[in-house]
């Protein structure tokens, strides 16, 4: 019997069954111009939540399968227990709003054309108030910690975290993928130079070869395409040179410290695709930028996201709770107040990765249950899209 | 053990880590192989910031940088034993 299949937390259980950790009444914008009708029901009526965003229009093919897989995907996501789409015309909207009422949870829409904001905001109100009432109500229940959907991604990484925050990551997923849980890391860009190791962490060699063909379109697509010069100004980026980190190998092999010793990832999934092949870890195509790629991770159906950082990452999402570790003990000195986890420890050799990785597990229950994090008291709600290409 | 200076991940490596602030040429230092903490003495031959890599063992240009007991880069500037590693002295070989 695993060791960790015993310990609950108190989550919301939702009407498909899926478990959240945050009850948010969510007011969806359809495109960029429905962002202000948005912001207005959430300032009427408190206990909601606007999620603004710069796209919605003109886009197609791959690019607009990635918008309304976004959007779907995040008032689909088991933190968000009622949602009030609106878009400019109600096609798209109507699209949007079925995806996310597959769920079963509560959804009203709203289309502008026809009616203008202010009639608009007005009949969305009257919905997203009924919606605060039905949420307020709604009560935490005990639930196995099997029942949680984990991601990762790091962020101003430094030497210090492939020390010490990201295998407190893989401790945490050698642990609790043998549980039953589901985990995610993604950040395609940034396994460059140990893509060797991570093909080989695939649960079949199928998998990896799967991968490896994914991390290779992204090469000759977007990089080979796209760069002007070396990458050397993006990647690593300034600060992860502040800390130490010289080389894309260098940062490479210690962001793959998140995925553990023994975890091995059973699929690859498309940026904000939900995970279909039951329990266990899979890698996600996501930049590796901080808030593109939490954002996608949150709309893939994930409902906490461990964050390790070295120089003090200080992003947040407005619907997942960012949970943040760092061993950098210059970061804890300097900005404590973005740490939920301190495992400084483990560089002064006073904490060993195992006791790291249980600490973070019970900071994982807590955050589940209820406890906010550094970034949801210091109001960080960064929701980013991300774009494939230019709209028509 | 007290705290370390220097935190190198495996014995292969060439590189390892200065993990406490504030540290100055000539310190001796204490450094610690994370894969079975055993230990040894450097000592620091520039004020090194914490985060930023020291070399093991005396660099050559051209040689391989090892750290995870992998290829994190060319060295492209001799850099004695117990020197600063970084941007100045060391490259990717990706791009």
């Amino acid at each position: 019997m695993n060791a960790f299949a015993n310990l609950t937390f108190r989550g919301y259980r939702r009407e498909n069954g899926r478990v959240g950790v945050r009850n948010h009444v969510v007011i969806l914008p359809v495109d960029d111009i429905s962002n202000a009708a948005c912001e207005a029901v959430a300032n009427n009526i408190k206990g909601t939540l606007a999620l603004p965003h710069a796209y919605g229009r003109l886009q197609f093919g791959a690019d607009l399968d990635l918008h309304f897989r976004t959007m779907i995907g995040t008032g689909a996501n088991p933190n968000v227990a009622a949602c009030v789409v609106i878009g400019i015309e109600p096609g798209w909207t109507r699209k949007i709003a079925d995806g996310i009422r597959a769920t079963g949870k509560p959804v009203a829409e709203f289309s502008i054309e026809q009616k203008g904001d202010l009639e608009t905001i007005r009949a969305a109100s009257w919905a997203a108030k009924e919606f605060v009432h039905h949420a307020s109500e709604l009560q935490r229940e005990d639930c196995p910690m099997s029942e949680l959907w984990v991601s990762t991604k790091c962020g101003e990484s430094d030497t210090t975290t492939g020390l010490g925050s990201c295998p407190t990551v893989g401790n945490m997923y050698d642990k609790l993928i043998p549980g039953g849980i589901y985990g995610c890391f993604g950040e395609t860009s940034e396994i460059t130079g140990a893509e060797h190791i991570c093909k080989a962490r695939a649960a079949t060699p199928e998998v990896g070869e799967r991968w490896h063909a994914m991390w290779k379109a992204y090469q000759d697509e977007v990089i080979e395409a796209h760069k002007t010069d070396d990458l050397s100004e993006s990647q690593p980026t300034k600060g992860n040179i502040e800390g130490g980190l010289t080389t894309i190998e260098e940062k490479a092999l210690g962001n793959l410290e998140k995925i553990g010793r023994t975890s091995r990832y059973i699929d690859i999934l498309e940026p904000a695709e939900a995970p279909a092949k039951g329990p266990g870890l899979y890698f996600m195509d996501s930049s590796s930028a901080a808030a593109e790629c939490v954002t996608l991770m949150a709309a893939g159906g994930y409902v906490v996201h461990t964050f390790p950082t070295g120089q003090g990452n200080v992003i947040g999402n407005p619907i997942v709770p960012v949970i943040k570790i760092t061993a950098n003990p210059r970061t804890v000195r300097t900005m404590g107040e973005h740490v939920d986890l301190d495992v400084s420890g483990i560089l002064r050799r006073e904490m060993t990765i195992d006791q790291a990785g249980d600490a973070l597990i019970e900071m994982i229950r807590r955050t589940a249950s209820g406890r906010a994090t550094a970034a949801e008291a210091l109001g960080h709600r960064e929701f980013v899209m991300t774009k494939l290409y230019r709209s028509a | 053990m007290p705290a370390p200076h220097l935190l190198v991940h495996e014995h292969r490596d060439n590189v390892g880590v200065v993990v406490v602030e504030g540290l100055k040429a000539g310190t001796r230092m204490l450094g610690c192989v994370t894969a079975d903490n055993s230990t040894f003495d450097l000592e620091a031959g520039a004020d090194i910031p914490i985060g930023h890599k020291v070399a093991l063992v005396d660099l050559r240009a051209g040689d391989t940088a090892i750290k995870y007991g992998e290829d994190i880069g060319r060295i492209v500037a001799d850099v004695a034993r117990g020197g600063h590693v970084h941007v100045h002295n060391l490259k990717t070989k990706r791009w």
